[in-house]
């Protein structure tokens, strides 16, 4: 019986999302402007529940002081409450409130996924676009390097450089960001060099641009399907990372709530059959599962495919 | 001959639908025709006419993302609509085969050309595989192709585009089939190579009695090959009868205007004798890695003078352009404008010496910044060059629409993609002229449009050129437009000038004989020219 009635609710939840989904869609695309509404239109339900998803991470992020009933840091109530009236999800090991504390999160976790990423993704396109673009020597040189940093798993290489740097959630976005713009650097160097032999290039180049320009203005555009396709994903790997980094202690450090952590600081509950520790992980998971849903939809659009 | 029993192929009011982002549009739209055994027909049309979908649907087959929303597909009293995919299996390959535009991409490279011949026979099990292998090189030897008895060991790349596309002529006739659709198979060859395939395709679907569906946009090249004609117009009919009374007297306006597209020339200017060429190239000598692709090339090109460069791929046209460009310094010469040598390599030229000498792509597609608006896209080299800013810049970039014809309000927003191809060729010229050059390297610019428009593209230059005095380099490998355009012809081979001269003494006798069989090859709107000329070649060659 508890399988059939877990499957049960499990249906009704994806029902329920896709609906929510749709209803979404119809509303956004009645709200935007004529050609907003017609790439809107094409979105699967899975793309729209993933949309609408995010917007809600990122209003209850924006606005996190209104949202969560108790301060992030104050400890209001003894340890390991239970789920009641007055602390909806209960309490932590310190007698936090949970519920705050998964809002707060929620700022502070994606904020700094989202700024890692972003460096990333700065960091790597100007050295891949460079690297296609200019060639020679400029190319090896970035290349090898990249492949030398690429050669030691992500994870023990960012514990090492942390240990070196000294922890801190500045340190952990600038070493975070170095290691995953090498994969960006990759991706992007490919894309470009595809681009790069093309006529218009050539045209370009014959017409006396300077590389600033030819990099911005012709090769970028051409390269960024892919490169806001692979953003998504990166987002996704930069957010467990640092969730990794946090639960092995080297990441956000408290009492700055963040999701990763709190999985650590509440596991004990789990041999009580308490949930309560799997909220922030699930929290990760969804937008995780939500992001990619998204980034699946804009990788079959630039991808071209019609069926 | 009128024997109901005798018809293969009927296809009835069909119409084929294809989706874009949203909505399925026509494509065909009630298409009738009828094919009897042994008989050959041409579909002609420019590209969008819908000839290709309809030659695949006679194998009852839509392209991803069309649909055959309606009509009769009748294949020898089968219903091509209705048949099972297996049914249909068994047919493909076995009673009707297929011959694609590009047989080097039609290959697969990682097996042998003999292999891939048995393939279909042993699949269908008509033959074993040593007999598909003897008959194989049976074949090879009919279709002509060098050492019959090994070429078939061979991999794809190894042997040459004509040999491959009839490699591939011989691959379709491998299971003796009823019908053979050749969807454009000498298009991307030269028409020196474009005789063998053409005779070669002629001889074995004779010899068999095989029925052809053969559809092309070269009006010379069907009137060669077919009994019948087709002309089609965006997914519709235009008119049909038998070869010779539709060459002889097309009654549609549409096929007139088609028939007379190859009329287009302008007198010749006369030669320059005095006065400094705009652009000199000098005993050049160039190449990549070892090989010299160009060898003592030498010639002058006259201000207010086209200058056809002409010759088969692989003669050294497109290298010469990337010398003159600086894409490629050449190892021994030199390139003189107005006298002035350039600096080999066009890093090392100045903004002034770049904006002088602009070109023109063959593929507008590639050469137009599909992430741009025409705005910026011709705005740019004006911006660039002359300075130009704000509402001087906005003037000009109008200014030059007009002057190509195209409706400044109505184009100057859009992207490239919203473009048809001889809107985007037009771009392309657009973005030479906002430089304000002397000279424009046309490097194949109509190659790749159709017979109407690429006439209006070489009407538009010819204009342009009256206009503000411009020198033309123009790479082609058609005759038919060095005759609409050039004053003067310089004829390459293997990276050598030929033979050069005004275009008037260039199609008059004696010619150089690779100027001659050049000359000799292009196909002419007479049923009987392919027939002719085999016949001229072999006693010549017996002779």
């Amino acid at each position: 019986m508890g399988l059939i009635s877990g499957l049960f609710w499990l249906a009704v939840a994806v029902v329920l999302g896709l609906a929510a989904g749709w209803v979404f869609r119809v509303v956004v695309i009645a709200a935007s402007p004529k050609p907003i509404a017609r790439e809107l239109r094409t979105a699967p339900l899975t793309a729209s529940f993933g949309m609408l998803v995010i917007l809600i991470y990122i209003l209850v992020a924006v606005f996190a002081p209104l949202v969560a009933p108790f301060p992030e840091t104050e400890v209001v109530g003894t340890e390991y409450q239970p789920w009641d009236d007055v602390h909806i999800l209960g309490t932590d090991n310190l007698g936090r409130d949970m519920l705050s504390r998964l809002i707060f999160a929620a700022r502070n976790t994606v904020g700094i996924a989202f700024i890692t990423t972003a460096l990333a993704f700065i960091l790597g396109t100007m050295t891949g676009l460079l690297a296609a673009s200019v060639g020679g020597w400029v190319d090896q040189v970035l290349s090898r390097t990249v492949d030398v940093l690429m050669a030691i798993p992500a994870l023990i290489f960012a514990l090492l450089l942390l240990t070196i740097v000294g922890t801190s959630i500045v340190n952990m976005i600038l070493v975070i960001a170095l290691i995953d713009s090498t994969r960006v650097f990759r991706l992007a160097r490919a894309v470009a060099m595809n681009i790069v032999v093309m006529d218009y290039v050539e045209a370009a180049r014959l017409r006396g641009e300077g590389l600033l320009r030819l990099n911005i203005r012709e090769i970028l555009p051409n390269a960024m399907a892919p490169l806001v396709a692979e953003f998504g994903l990166r987002f996704c790997f930069v957010f467990l990372m640092i969730s990794a980094l946090s639960f092995l202690g080297l990441g956000i450090q408290p009492p700055t709530a963040d999701w990763g952590s709190m999985v650590k600081d509440n596991a004990t509950l789990i041999s009580f059959g308490d949930i309560t520790p799997l909220l922030p992980a699930g929290a990760i998971a969804l937008l995780t599962v939500c992001v990619n849903f998204v980034v699946d939809w804009q990788l079959h659009r630039a991808s071209g495919l019609k069926e | 001959m009128q024997d109901a029993n005798d018809i293969l192929l009927s296809i009835k009011g069909l119409r084929i639908e294809g989706r874009t982002d949203e909505e399925w549009l026509d494509i065909v739209k009630g298409v009738d025709l009828e094919l009897r055994k042994g008989e050959v027909l041409g579909l002609i049309g420019e590209s969008g006419a819908g000839k290709s979908t309809i030659g695949l649907a006679a194998m009852g087959f839509a392209r991803d993302g069309c649909r055959i929303s309606g009509g009769e597909i009748t294949f020898d009293g089968i219903d091509m609509r209705a048949a099972s995919e297996a049914t249909k299996r068994g047919l493909r390959g076995r009673r009707i085969a297929y011959v694609a535009q590009s047989a080097a991409a039609s290959f697969n490279p990682a097996h042998k050309l003999i292999d891939q011949y048995s393939e279909g026979p042993v699949k269908h099990g008509v033959m074993s595989r040593s007999e598909a292998e003897s008959d194989a090189t049976d074949l090879y030897r009919r279709m002509q192709l060098p050492e019959p008895d090994s070429i078939g060991f061979r991999f794809p790349h190894q042997v040459s585009g004509g040999q491959l596309q009839r490699a591939m002529t011989a691959m379709a006739m491998a299971c003796r089939p009823d019908l053979i659709i050749f969807d454009e198979p000498t298009t991307a060859l030269d028409v020196t190579t474009q005789i063998e395939v053409l005779a070669a395709i002629r001889d074995i679907v004779e010899q068999f009695d095989t029925a052809a569906l053969y559809i092309t946009h070269d009006l010379a090249v069907v009137a060669q090959m077919a009994d019948r004609i087709k002309v089609l117009l965006k997914g519709e009919e235009v008119e049909e009868s038998d070869t010779r009374s539709m060459l002889a007297n097309p009654t549609q306006d549409y096929t007139k205007s088609l028939w007379a597209v190859r009329t287009h020339a302008r007198p010749e200017q006369p030669p320059v004798v005095e006065g400094k060429p705009v652009l000199s190239i000098r005993n050049v000598t160039a190449g990549y890695g070892s090989v010299d692709v160009l060898k003592d090339v030498s010639f002058d090109i006259h201000p207010r003078r086209t200058v056809a460069v002409v010759g088969e791929s692989g003669s050294g046209k497109s290298t010469t352009a990337r010398v003159i460009t600086g894409l490629l310094p050449p190892r021994r010469g030199e390139v003189l404008f107005n006298g002035e040598a350039l600096p080999p390599d066009f890093r090392r030229r100045s903004r002034d010496q770049l904006r002088q000498a602009q070109m023109i792509y063959q593929i507008a597609d590639t050469a137009l910044n599909p992430k741009l608006k025409i705005r910026e896209l011709v705005g740019r080299p004006a911006q660039m060059y002359l300075g130009l800013r704000g509402k001087a810049l906005e003037e000009r970039i109008r200014e030059l629409l007009s002057l190509i014809e195209m409706d400044p309000d109505d184009y100057i927003d859009r992207l490239p993609s919203e473009l048809s191809g001889g809107q985007k060729q037009r771009i392309g010229i657009a973005r030479a002229l906002a430089a304000e050059p002397q000279f424009i390297i046309c490097d194949e610019v109509t190659s790749a449009l159709d017979q109407l428009v690429a006439e209006g593209i070489l009407k538009l230059l010819d204009r342009l050129q009256g206009e503000f005095d411009l020198a033309y380099m123009f790479i082609t490998h058609d005759l038919a437009t060095v005759k609409a355009i050039a004053d003067e012809v310089v004829v390459m081979k293997d990276g050598v000038v030929v033979e050069m001269g005004p275009k008037s003494e260039m199609f008059q006798p004696p010619h150089d004989p690779y100027t001659e069989l050049l000359l000799s090859s292009v196909p002419e709107m007479d049923p009987d020219w392919l027939t002719g000329l085999l016949e001229a070649r072999t006693t010549a060659a017996n002779g």
